[in-house]
């Protein structure tokens, strides 16, 4: 990363063309109409309306599968005994892994001061929010009585009892919760001062009401600034080590149980490396989907394409670690049942997750040691792609091989996902993308003053050297 | 900083400019000749400005220690009052295990963190406040895409406006606006 930093592409959004005059400042304002000017004047809307229609079929999708399920229990799925973890739960953790990504891009390279964070960090964070919403709905449409799920919050109530602290499903909605709205005011206190430019650049007044709202009233004083600063570093600060728990808490909720195949050391770390790995990939994807709708070339450049890619390959690389070292954990301690589940990862009756997963996430994956494919969007919107699909795959396989048989053959029992389950999923790909394509069309979904602040430091570098 | 009252002559005199390092170096001028309540504009943070207007305010980061601090006490206190509360009796466990509580304190310590944080910054940054007399001059705007401001206020002890105003022009301004009050004096 930091040779190519020292060597940027020309068509960098930083480095802007020389012009007459003061180059910068026209850069500035280039900037900014540039970036207000989508949810302003928004651009192909024909194709965003027909995304929208098929989101919201989505969404009606979804509806529908969750009221089948309210109203006629878990019994419309197929999680059993022993299987009681299905869809569900995998799509929860998978989709939690791809939150990740966002907060890791935006606050990680905040912190390591990585000014080409600017072009991604918006959208990848919003991408961290909804993900987040999608995966936190997830646990609670699990429970059998899902109306109930706030008795998991500390409140004084006339049965005079608490929720179990040293219970798993306290952690998560802890975590979750925690995660959800640290998320949100991290990703709201960053985009104001845009909300600001674009509260001032519109010239309809239902606009000018609604985005002053929400600008709550930034005028970009150099107090507010200060503050603001180190509030927001703060806050990065913070993010990252929650990333890390958050998932981390995730295996240690998979170890709780006394499952064969859930006990490895190397869990955590493989847990939020594999969450990075999957989120890599969807900001990819996005980034390439966005630039291309938006016309974005210039602020997303070929730069930016290749270092997701090099994100992308690293992590999978050390996801891919993780799965060696599973392997070889199994095999040294040579515990029965753990070699049993072991194998029936390798051939059992799921083992088509398992490959799948191996196949998906590390043979497209090795394109990405090429340069040419790195800045291909195509190339990186497929592989991108690959990997989204293996990592689904991955946290089916975890879940499904290892508690489809354990310890007693009195507890072996098949699992299949039920049509209502896979209706919920491709309904919660509808709660992920409505709100998604509303923030693509009302947000700046860069940020254009952080761009400009990086614009601004690299000329004062460039002068002072 | 408090704002000036309706009752100075004029809520302040504004100065734009082209260029952040022309802001930068007219603070410093402003308050090299005395100027104490000044404010300066700009669309994206620059660091040198907070120098030149000697800002030192670390209170958020203090606050957000505090609150870490806090959240942190309250997630391990509320899961031992809750345990001791209702003690539960599995196989010998401990009825306070600090290992179990672990995830939970992290947790609040970072989400009580992360309030009092930005709260706190908020509450000291007078947000939200949908109105303010900046907002009334023409070309304030431009403060959010790539011009730079610098505004004395009206109750500034060494406020003259006809002073203010030329002491301004002479800084390299582009433009200098007179920015009124929005409320009658009481």
């Amino acid at each position: 990363m930091t040779d190519d930093t020292a060597a940027p592409d020309r068509s960098d959004p930083r480095e802007g063309p020389p012009q007459e005059g003061d180059p910068r400042r026209d850069r500035y304002a280039a900037i900014t109409s540039e970036i207000t000017g989508i949810p302003l004047h928004y651009p192909h809307r024909r194709n965003w309306w027909i995304l929208f229609a098929c989101s919201l079929m989505l969404l009606t999708l979804f509806v529908v599968s969750a009221t089948v399920l309210f109203a006629r229990g878990v019994g419309v799925w197929g999680n059993n005994i022993p299987v009681n973890w299905g869809l569900a739960i995998s799509n929860y953790v998978w989709f939690l892994g791809i939150g990740h990504a966002g907060t890791l891009i935006s606050a990680l390279l905040l912190l390591l001061n990585e000014h080409w964070r600017n072009s991604l960090n918006r959208f990848a964070e919003a991408m961290t929010l909804f993900a987040v919403v999608c995966a936190g709905l997830y646990p609670i449409l699990h429970l059998g009585r899902p109306w109930l799920f706030y008795w998991m919050a500390p409140y004084p109530n006339t049965m005079e009892i608490w929720p179990q602290f040293q219970s798993p499903l306290a952690w998560d909605f802890f975590a979750v919760l925690t995660y959800l709205t640290v998320s949100v005011l991290f990703w709201y206190i960053g985009i104001v001062p845009d909300l600001a430019a674009v509260r001032d650049r519109s010239k309809k007044r239902r606009q000018q009401v609604l985005y002053g709202l929400f600008a709550l009233g930034w005028r970009g004083s150099a107090r507010h600034w200060q503050r603001w600063r180190q509030s927001y570093t703060l806050v990065a600060a913070i993010a990252v080590p929650l990333v890390v728990s958050v998932h981390s808490e995730i295996s240690l909720l998979f170890a709780a149980g006394p499952i064969p195949g859930w006990h490895s050391a190397v869990f955590p770390s493989y847990f939020v490396l594999g969450a990075a790995f999957s989120g890599f990939a969807v900001v990819s994807m996005i980034a390439v989907c966005l630039r291309h709708a938006l016309g974005l070339y210039d602020l997303v450049t070929p730069r930016h394409l290749d270092l997701l890619g090099k994100l992308t390959l690293a992590t999978g690389l050390m996801t891919a670690y993780g799965y060696f070292a599973e392997i070889f954990d199994v095999l040294y301690a040579n515990e029965h049942q753990e070699v049993a589940t072991l194998y029936d990862r390798f051939g059992g009756d799921y083992a088509s997750s398992y490959w799948g997963a191996v196949i998906a996430n590390f043979v497209p994956l090795q394109l990405l040691w090429l340069r040419s494919v790195r800045r291909s969007p195509a190339g990186l919107f497929l592989i991108g792609l690959s990997v989204g699909i293996g990592m689904w795959f991955e946290r089916y396989m975890l879940l499904v091989t290892s508690l489809y048989r354990d310890y007693l053959v009195s507890s072996w029992g098949p699992y299949h996902a039920s049509f209502w389950e896979w209706s919920l999923y491709a309904g919660m790909l509808g709660v992920f993308m409505v709100p998604f394509l509303l923030f693509v069309r009302f947000l700046p979904v860069i940020s254009a003053f952080e761009v400009k602040e990086a614009l601004f430091e690299d000329t004062v570098e460039a002068r002072d050297a | 900083m408090r704002e000036p009252s309706p009752h100075t002559e004029v809520f302040g005199i504004l100065g734009e400019f082209e260029k952040a390092e022309a802001l930068v170096e007219a603070v410093g001028k402003a308050r090299h000749a005395g100027y104490q309540r000044i404010e300066a504009f700009s669309p994206f943070p620059i660091e040198a400005l907070d120098e030149a207007l000697g800002l030192d305010d670390r209170r958020v980061a203090w606050m957000t220690l505090a609150g870490g601090i806090f959240g942190g006490l309250l997630g391990y206190g509320m899961q031992v009052y809750t345990n001791l509360d209702f003690p539960i009796l599995i196989d010998g466990r401990a009825h306070t295990p600090p290992e179990a509580f672990m995830l939970i304190t992290f947790e609040m310590t970072v989400l009580f963190a992360v309030l009092f944080s930005i709260g706190t910054m908020l509450a000291l940054n007078r947000l939200p406040r949908l109105h303010h007399p900046l907002f009334g001059v023409d070309s304030f705007h431009l403060a959010s895409s790539d011009k730079f401001f610098l505004l004395i206020y009206g109750d500034d002890p060494r406020f003259e406006r006809g002073a203010a105003e030329r002491f301004l022009i002479g800084l390299d301004c582009v433009r200098v606006d007179t920015v009124g009050h929005t409320e009658e004096p009481e």
